[in-house]
């Protein structure tokens, strides 16, 4: 019953150089913790997405590895400090395996 | 409100909410648990205080989403940066909770996430700079609602 994961990221479309930016990203996702019994006593398996990465032209800008402990629809920003003009790529990897993807640009002036 | 009677039916119903929360025996990681994380980590290097701070709510009514944000003080250099930034919770089923691993090219090394939290508790948090020094803090919420149900 679980929709596929849609990632939303708040990324400046513009920047002056040097400028501090604060990136806000959001993923759809349960985020089950592997803690919950159903309703059958079993314990739901754990399937949560356990990996975020932040790429820009190429280059990890931040990272973050997420337990069972962050919460459904999982929410982090970070900030970056523009440079140069390009893209961003931010994935989501899936215990399961999958890889949830988008991008942004953003141009320096 | 100075009489035992007088506690509200509001205050009454969260009361129960909290006896429920806690009730079920549920296997918790506790300040040992965080430790031993820390040592898996670092091992029995010290860290010092200060540089590093969290934001989290000090009373957090829905344990199921709890804001927090680390942020540390650092240049940001390629000499001098934050490298990592680990989150535990000591009052969890699991310690972990979340790490975050800047670059120089983050310009500021801070991040905010939102996380569930069982019961009140202390959030600590560790942070890793270039030079293999460390810092840690830690700070306390306390939860109306823990965020374990099921």
């Amino acid at each position: 019953m679980s929709n596929k994961p849609v990632p939303r990221v708040r990324v400046p479309a513009n920047a002056k150089k040097d400028e501090l930016i604060e990136i806000k990203t959001l993923i759809s996702h349960e985020m089950e913790s592997g803690q919950r019994k159903d309703s059958a006593g079993a314990t739901i398996p754990r399937k949560i997405i356990n990996t975020f990465t932040a790429v820009f032209n190429g280059k990890t800008v931040f990272e973050a590895t997420w337990h069972p402990a962050i919460s459904a629809n999982p929410y982090q920003s970070f900030f970056y400090k523009a440079a140069e003009s390009g893209e961003f790529t931010f994935q989501w990897k899936d215990d399961d395996g999958s890889v949830y993807e988008t991008k942004a640009k953003l141009t320096v002036a | 409100m100075t009489s035992l009677s007088a506690v509200s039916r509001r205050d009454a119903l969260c009361l129960t909410a909290a006896a429920i929360a806690l009730a079920p025996g549920l296997a918790r990681a506790d300040v040992a648990a965080v430790e031993a994380e820390l040592k898996k980590l670092y091992g029995d290097k010290k860290a010092g205080s200060g540089k590093i701070k969290i934001d989290v709510p000090q009373i957090a009514e829905n344990g199921l989403v709890v804001p927090i944000n680390v942020e540390v003080e650092s240049p940001m250099t390629e000499a001098d940066h934050v490298k990592a930034v680990h989150v535990f919770a000591d009052g969890n089923p699991l310690p972990g909770i979340a790490s975050f691993r800047f670059t120089p090219a983050c310009g500021k090394a801070a991040a905010s996430t939102r996380m569930r939290l069982a019961q009140s508790q202390n959030i600590v948090a560790i942070a890793e700079m270039a030079d293999g020094s460390l810092f840690s803090t830690k700070s306390e919420v306390k939860v109306t609602i823990g965020g374990c149900g099921g």
